[in-house]
């Protein structure tokens, strides 16, 4: 699962990671809808409890577990939904966007220096914790389940409904919600940036599906070539978005 | 030494511009040049070639063409009593690192420092007295003037194929240019770049405000282009894709396009890439470079003895090496006494942005690196210090180096970060805002400087450099002030809503959020080796076969981006090596 599992910290995290036992075990891709809505924890209040919103295609994560797959879902949803602003972060395939993304050397933490002591600093020295991407965002997505599940007789995270959710999601922002293992703040902000680049980065890494972030925002995509636009100012910009693998949007 | 390569000329440490440039005159001078970088090899194809380099999640999130902080990074702490964290994700500075260096993911503003600017500490107790320069400000002047370097700033304009208007020109004013720059020998290479919204509209506001506006001088060609070398430039697609990456289009100079294809064909001149220089050797007494050791791709110590050894690493890194070889006295800021790591400096950066109505088509995806409109009248001799309550003056311009999502779009304040509302306004905002920025000098001080940090170390072993360094009073107010003037300028061209962000009072330095790349100062040159490093040659005074160029030479930094003055720098220190040290090693200035 980690590149390199001998060292102490790694560790420490794929052990405490272990003994995360499955309670619910929400199918993972293209659930459909209607499934969920049977499953014994719907009851009464079922109304109220979010419609998780379906990822598209087949993918199966690799990365993430179904538990952890279920609370990206929720959240993706409720960071990006789907309105009549334009596609939601679902619906664009930002979850298995963030499954794939996990898998690189980057959120292995590969070009950042991950070297100790690590020291408490003020926030203008930014993050100085041991904790790569990967790891916070897995003990994030644990914490925050862990404590809607004691808060919320026992339901996670993609099981409450989306008020409930939106809720959490804010309370993590403001770094209000007090977690164990981790700042819920330092969660938030990891989530919403890897979100935030799934959603808008190009569709070969996984998200962006049908270059619908970029038509929504008037983005060009990868034309990267503008010289006869740079003086116009009386129309907009014409053409649709171009992709890396050479699609038009 | 198990590992060791035959004697050369010359070594140099780090293929950027500096490295590029030095190779390039020493090579002309016919001596056996040796260039050790510490990345990969790079050049427009395969590297820089369009698609792949255009992908922003690679580019500015995996951040493919910069520097990995894993093996080599600073510690950075505001005070002296403090201890200092590591730099552990890029944010504030982008070093690069491969052939071409930060000379390849660079914008393109190519800019010379204000005749004034050389003289900084004299020209301020001149116009304000002594008692105007706060007592722990230790700026000095240059030791070398503008008119040392013009012929040099020329030069390399030419190299860069920069565009531009001419302001000046042999003492005599030039429409549409700055109007207070120092005199040039000649006009630009190449004529402006054309203007996108943001650069004309900066016009109107800035002639509204009494100003002098002119167009950026940008090594992004304008033309079809050929530089003295030979080596070509395409005129520039506004592809939107310069900071962060290597041009796909060769029109954003770099040392690759504008000086390796020459170097490259040369038997004198061998480069090797992966080759990581863990210090410079010096002989028993310590006066003199033997040459460097280095780990090979492979990860063996290769020992290189070379006559000269030109530090061209970026300049954190050429201090870097000099306090690791011991190659002079290291500063200490308790007593003022020893060179090395003194007066480090950086840039004043601060951003205005302008949000618009759905009519106006900012279109910030288009990008020409370097190209834009800024202003000087708020810079050099033209600021009223005094008035202004700050040692330093600044510029303010509009730049579009290119925007995309990945890298962020500006939404009004007050937008929440996700949800509908958010979403809104991102769409709402990406095609029609764009940004101003004040760009402000930074003044050195007793205690800012780079030293060994005493407990993180490297990839190889070595103590990380360590920055001490913290926004002072006066840039403070500097950035108060310029960010108030960008302001009041904006509103003449009546944004839907503005959001500046100049720094509060107290504010403390932030590594997290991206500033500027010109990090400066460590090993400066001066007219006391008491009080500087490196003459005004760029010559170690300690070790005379070693020069050290790049931005640490500047005293402080200017208003400007250092890039046209670090390569005026290092062609002033290739003809002193060429034209004096080679027939008469040793001392080019009595100390």
């Amino acid at each position: 699962m980690f590149d390199d599992d001998t060292s102490p910290a790694r560790r420490d995290f794929l052990r405490k990671s272990l003994t995360l036992i499955p309670v619910v075990t929400l199918a993972s891709a293209g659930l459909p809808s209607s499934t969920f809505a049977q499953t014994p924890a719907s009851d009464a209040k079922q109304a109220s409890t979010a419609v998780p919103a379906t990822v598209p295609g087949d993918y199966k994560p690799t990365f993430f577990t179904p538990e952890e797959w279920a609370f990206l879902v929720a959240a993706c949803d409720r960071l990006i939904p789907s309105d009549q602003v334009g596609p939601g972060a679902v619906e664009l395939g930002v979850p298995e966007f963030l499954d794939r993304h996990m898998q690189t050397p980057y959120a292995n933490g590969g070009i950042w220096y991950m070297q100790g002591p690590f020291l408490e600093a003020a926030p203008e020295f930014g993050y100085q914790g041991r904790l790569n991407l990967r790891e916070t965002l897995r003990i994030g997505i644990k914490a925050i389940d862990a404590y809607s599940k004691k808060s919320f007789s026992g339901k996670a995270f993609a099981e409450l409904s989306q008020a409930q959710q939106e809720d959490l999601l804010k309370s993590a922002e403001s770094g209000k919600l007090v977690l164990d293992d981790i700042s819920s703040k330092l969660f938030f902000t990891n989530l919403l940036n890897e979100v935030r680049n799934g959603y808008f980065a190009d569709p070969s890494h996984g998200g962006n599906k049908n270059m619908g972030a970029w038509k929504m925002i008037g983005y060009p995509g990868m034309r990267a070539d503008y010289m006869d636009w740079i003086t116009v100012r009386d129309k907009p910009y014409p053409l649709p978005p171009v992709d890396l693998s050479g699609r038009r949007g | 030494m198990a590992n060791a390569k035959a004697k050369v000329d010359a070594v140099i440490v780090g293929m950027g511009w500096t490295g590029a440039i030095l190779a390039k005159e020493l090579t002309d001078a016919g001596l056996h040049v040796v260039v050790l970088e510490r990345g990969a090899d790079r050049d427009t194809q395969p590297d820089f070639a369009y698609p792949k380099v255009v992908d922003e999640l690679e580019g500015s999130v995996h951040r493919r063409y910069l520097q990995s902080l894993a093996q080599e990074t600073v510690t950075v702490r505001h005070n002296l009593t403090s201890t200092a964290v590591p730099y552990r994700q890029m944010g504030s500075f982008k070093p690069g690192t491969g052939v071409g260096g930060a000379g390849s993911h660079w914008s393109g503003c190519h800019f010379r420092a204000l005749p004034e600017d050389f003289k900084l500490r004299s020209n301020v107790e001149q116009r304000y007295g002594a008692s105007f320069i706060p007592s722990d400000m230790s700026i000095q002047d240059f030791p070398v003037s503008y008119e040392d370097l013009e012929p040099h700033f020329d030069h390399f304009e030419y190299v860069c194929g920069t565009s531009g208007k001419a302001g000046v020109i042999s003492g005599v004013k030039q429409a549409g240019g700055n109007p207070f720059e120092g005199s040039r020998s000649r006009e630009f290479p190449l004529g402006p770049n054309p203007n996108y919204l943001g650069a004309e509209m900066f016009y109107k506001g800035a002639r509204e405000m009494g100003w002098d506006p002119y167009p950026i001088p940008a090594s992004n060609a304008s033309a079809p282009y050929v530089n003295p070398y030979s080596c070509q430039m395409g005129p520039c697609n506004a592809c939107g894709f310069c900071s962060d990456y290597g041009c796909l289009n060769y029109s954003k100079a770099s040392p690759n396009i504008s000086i390796l294809p020459v170097l490259r064909q040369r038997k004198n001149f061998e480069l090797r890439t992966h080759a990581q220089v863990l210090k410079v050797n010096l002989d028993s007494d310590g006066k003199k470079a033997t040459g460097v050791t280095y780990l090979d791709a492979q990860g063996r110590e290769v020992e290189q003895q070379a006559d000269l050894v030109l530090l061209c690493a970026f300049s954190l890194y050429n201090v870097h090496l000099m306090l690791l070889s011991g190659i002079g006295k290291p500063y200490d800021p308790q007593t003022g006494e020893g060179t090395i790591g003194r007066n480090y400096s950086y840039q004043n950066l601060n951003r205005v942005v302008l949000f618009f109505g759905k009519e106006v088509q900012a279109n910030q995806f288009i990008g020409i690196g370097g190209a834009g409109t800024t202003m000087d009248n708020l810079n050099g001799n033209q600021l009223d210090n005094a008035k202004a309550g700050f040692v330093g003056g600044g510029i303010i311009w509009a730049r579009q180096p290119g925007a995309g999502p990945v890298r962020g779009i500006n939404v009004p304040p007050g937008t929440p970060n996700w949800g509908t509302a958010w979403k809104q306004a991102a769409s709402d905002a990406f095609r029609h805002s764009f940004y101003f920025e004040v760009q402000g000098a930074c003044m050195s001080y007793k205690q800012h400087y780079l030293s060994l940090d005493p407990t993180y170390k490297d990839g190889f072993g070595r103590p990380l450099l360590r920055m001490n360094f913290d926004w002072h009073d006066n840039e403070i107010k500097a950035s108060q002030y310029l960010v108030g003037k960008a302001l009041e300028m904006s509103k003449v061209l009546n944004p839907t809503a503005m959001a500046g962000d100049a720094k509060k009072s107290g504010e403390h330095y932030n590594i997290t959020k991206y500033q500027s790349t010109h990090t400066c100062g460590g090993a400066i040159m001066g007219s006391d080796p008491k009080t500087s490093a490196l003459n005004r040659y760029l010559q170690s005074w300690d070790v005379h076969n070693v020069f050290a160029i790049g931005a640490n030479a500047f005293p402080q930094n200017n208003g400007y981006n250092p890039t046209g003055m670090v390569g005026a720098l290092a062609y002033w220190s290739a003809k002193a090596i060429r034209e004096q040290y080679l027939k008469n090693p040793g001392p080019l200035v009595q100390a």
